[in-house]
């Protein structure tokens, strides 16, 4: 009898604690959103609701933090673009699990909510941004430069906005090939056996799924039929020449990986890196398969630090933050407009790898199928 | 009798709470997220996991288990009878030490290693000729993770070889038998137990490896727990996180099936113990 009383004052206890401890976060978050001076961040849509820029980095740097997450340092420049924001607004950057996807991303904040450690902006593959939009994951908000974002590349009243993006490009360690393959015809090649990689497995990494969709485009595809791309990477098994090393910049120090298929902000930036180590990483975009994507941006709908996360999207579209990004090889949205009015990095501008034509974009339809089809055709095709 | 039992379960009491929290619940929800489709209960998720490239994963899996944990327990055993019965003890000292080492090392570093050694530029490959791509296969992978299922299987049976007393040896020479006879009737039953809870954690640990396959061969080789990762986590797929819950539920039942072969041997052969 004693022993049941006990344990149920333990438990009434233990209760208690769980309660009490559900309560706090709230608590906090409702303590940072009262002491705006009657702004709510949470709610506002423009730097014009918290009573213009000035208001906004006020508000941002008595929040003093902001909360990022999968945001890798050697990614579209994303480690200079931290440390340039922390130094220009005086904000300290958590930056948590940097080599994170998508998913976890969106795991994080539906998880995460109401918590203070709970990311507060988020950088998406596109479809990750639609469906978390479509969910009423997002805060709508539109930056200063918001009008000058091409049509297509932002939803209407801001849940996300594109923010950079580039072509499937080939990369290639000239010093041990001894002619770079500028097409998917060319990775056929006998000489290239055993060499080809991607960057990751297509049906988790957005680069690699990108190499396939660019494939199928390459072999008489379409952004509604994938299908030709898998069919092409099964020929290239069957030819010997695919290799399942997924790349890193250490696999292509050691040769492991002498050829590559990756966004050419990547293959872009790995080539100073790695001419430091002797190595002549050249970059080309496949003249028969091209592929455009971006990421977007977006910010949570229960950020933590609201006003700091509205003001990161700020500095991420101002010209400042555009070039941060070119400097990474990757091409801003912006670009266009920043060409028209000369606020772009013209010497940076000019290191891209070439590409001619203008990109066009699958729907989110498209994407969704294409998915669908390589999620149950890529083990088939690529195993055994 | 019964007094003592009932205290001492009450003294279990904080670890079956611990275990409840970060066991028991977990569990919960992966079945029922296993058994839900868009907030509606369905077996569509489980129907799924058993089918296509998802079965083939599953397959896949249990196959390499079962080729690393039988030929990890054979020359395991064999490795740590060689070492137990040497007269060097600094050679014994030094590859139990080391298979206590080798026996965690698993993850991408493992993965690098070979892909260092044997890989298309590996050091060794070029010496010995090694075609192309041949460490990323099936067999490529067995190899790897032989790396660590071996030195595993050493620790397992030192301590149960280092039980054999020579004194039943002689006794079963006294009595006329061979070293056949002797390893038949005598040694082998005794080392049953040991064996069969090392082949159970070889198939274990190879069956829920996961970080050296995804960096050594991608999606060449169809493994489950490369599934679970892409439905679950990545750029790619989104809504499949369910398919992952009733992918990781057809593990548990794998794990499950294992054991209850397991269990009733290990029962019947450790009687030759008491």
């Amino acid at each position: 009898m004693f022993t049941y009383r006990a344990r149920a004052a333990g438990l009434a206890a233990a209760l208690t604690v769980v309660t009490a401890a559900c309560g706090a976060a709230p608590g906090t978050q409702a303590t940072t959103q009262a002491s705006q001076g009657g702004v709510n961040a949470a709610t506002a849509t423009s730097a014009a609701d918290f009573g213009g820029f000035d208001k906004l980095v006020e508000a941002a740097k008595k929040e003093g933090n902001l909360h990022v997450i999968a945001l890798p340092p050697d990614w579209a420049n994303y480690g200079e673009i931290i440390e340039k924001f922390q130094a220009k607004y005086g904000i300290k950057i958590e930056s948590e699990t940097p080599d994170a996807a998508s998913a976890d991303e969106i795991n994080a904040v539906k998880t995460r909510k109401g918590q203070d450690r709970a990311p507060d902006v988020l950088d998406l593959g596109q479809s990750f941004a639609i469906s978390g939009a479509a969910e009423g994951l997002f805060a709508p908000y539109k930056v200063q430069t918001f009008d000058k974002i091409p049509e297509g590349q932002k939803e209407s009243t801001g849940l996300w906005v594109n923010d950079y993006g580039g072509y499937v490009s080939i990369g290639c360690d000239a010093k041990k090939i001894a002619t770079c393959p500028t097409s998917f015809a060319d990775l056929l090649k006998p000489e290239y056996k055993g060499k080809v990689a991607l960057n990751g497995n297509p049906t988790k990494s957005g680069s690699a799924f990108a190499g396939v969709y660019a494939a199928a485009l390459a072999n008489g595809g379409s952004f509604d039929d994938i299908q030709p791309g898998i069919d092409f990477f099964k020929k290239l098994k069957d030819a010997g020449n695919y290799n399942p090393v997924e790349t890193t910049p250490a696999t292509i120090e050691k040769g492991e990986t002498q050829i590559s298929i990756d966004w050419d902000y990547n293959n872009a930036a790995y080539a100073p890196q790695m001419a430091a180590k002797g190595i002549d990483w050249k970059v080309n975009i496949p003249s028969d398969g091209k592929y455009f994507q971006m990421y977007a941006q977006a910010i949570n709908k229960d950020a933590p630090h609201p006003a700091a996360a509205r003001l990161w999207q700020e500095f991420l579209y101002s010209a400042e933050g555009q070039n941060l990004f070119l400097k990474g090889f990757a091409r801003p949205v912006l670009m266009p407009a920043m060409t028209a009015d000369g606020t772009v990095d013209k010497a940076l501008a000019e290191k891209l790898p070439s590409v001619e034509g203008t990109p066009t974009f699958p729907t989110s339809a498209q994407v969704d199928a294409a998915k669908a089809k390589l999620a149950s055709g890529w083990d088939a095709a690529i195993s055994g | 009798m019964s007094r003592t039992r009932s205290k001492g379960w009450l003294g279990a009491l904080p670890l079956l709470a611990f275990f409840a929290l970060v066991f028991g619940v977990p569990a919960i929800a992966l079945v029922v997220g296993a058994f839900t489709v868009q907030g509606r209960p369905s077996l569509a998720n489980l129907a799924q996991s058993l089918q296509g490239g998802y079965l083939n994963a599953m397959i896949g899996s249990v196959r390499l288990s079962a080729v690393v944990a039988l030929l990890g327990a054979v020359l395991g055993t064999f490795l740590a009878h060689a070492v137990v019965t040497s007269r060097f003890t600094l050679l014994r000292e030094a590859v139990l030490t080391a298979s206590g080492v080798l026996a965690n090392f698993g993850g991408v570093p493992l993965a690098f290693f070979w892909i260092a050694t044997l890989g298309n530029s590996g050091v060794v490959s070029g010496l010995i000729g090694l075609p192309s791509g041949s460490l990323y296969t099936f067999w490529g992978l067995v190899v790897v993770y032989l790396y660590f299922s071996i030195p595993l299987m050493v620790l397992v049976m030192a301590p149960a070889l280092d039980g054999l007393r020579p004194q039943w040896r002689e006794a079963a020479a006294n009595n006329g038998a061979t070293a056949w006879h002797y390893w038949r009737f005598v040694a082998l039953p005794v080392l049953t137990p040991a064996m069969l809870g090392g082949v159970v954690l070889l198939f274990g640990s190879s069956f829920s490896a996961y970080a050296t396959a995804n960096a050594m061969v991608g999606t060449v080789v169809p493994l489950v727990t490369l599934k679970i990762a892409s439905a679950l986590t990545g750029d790619v797929l989104i809504g499949y996180e369910n398919i992952a819950l009733a992918l990781s539920l057809d593990m548990v039942v794998v794990a499950g099936l294992v054991m209850a072969v397991y269990l009733p041997l290990q029962r019947r052969s450790s009687r030759w113990l008491h």
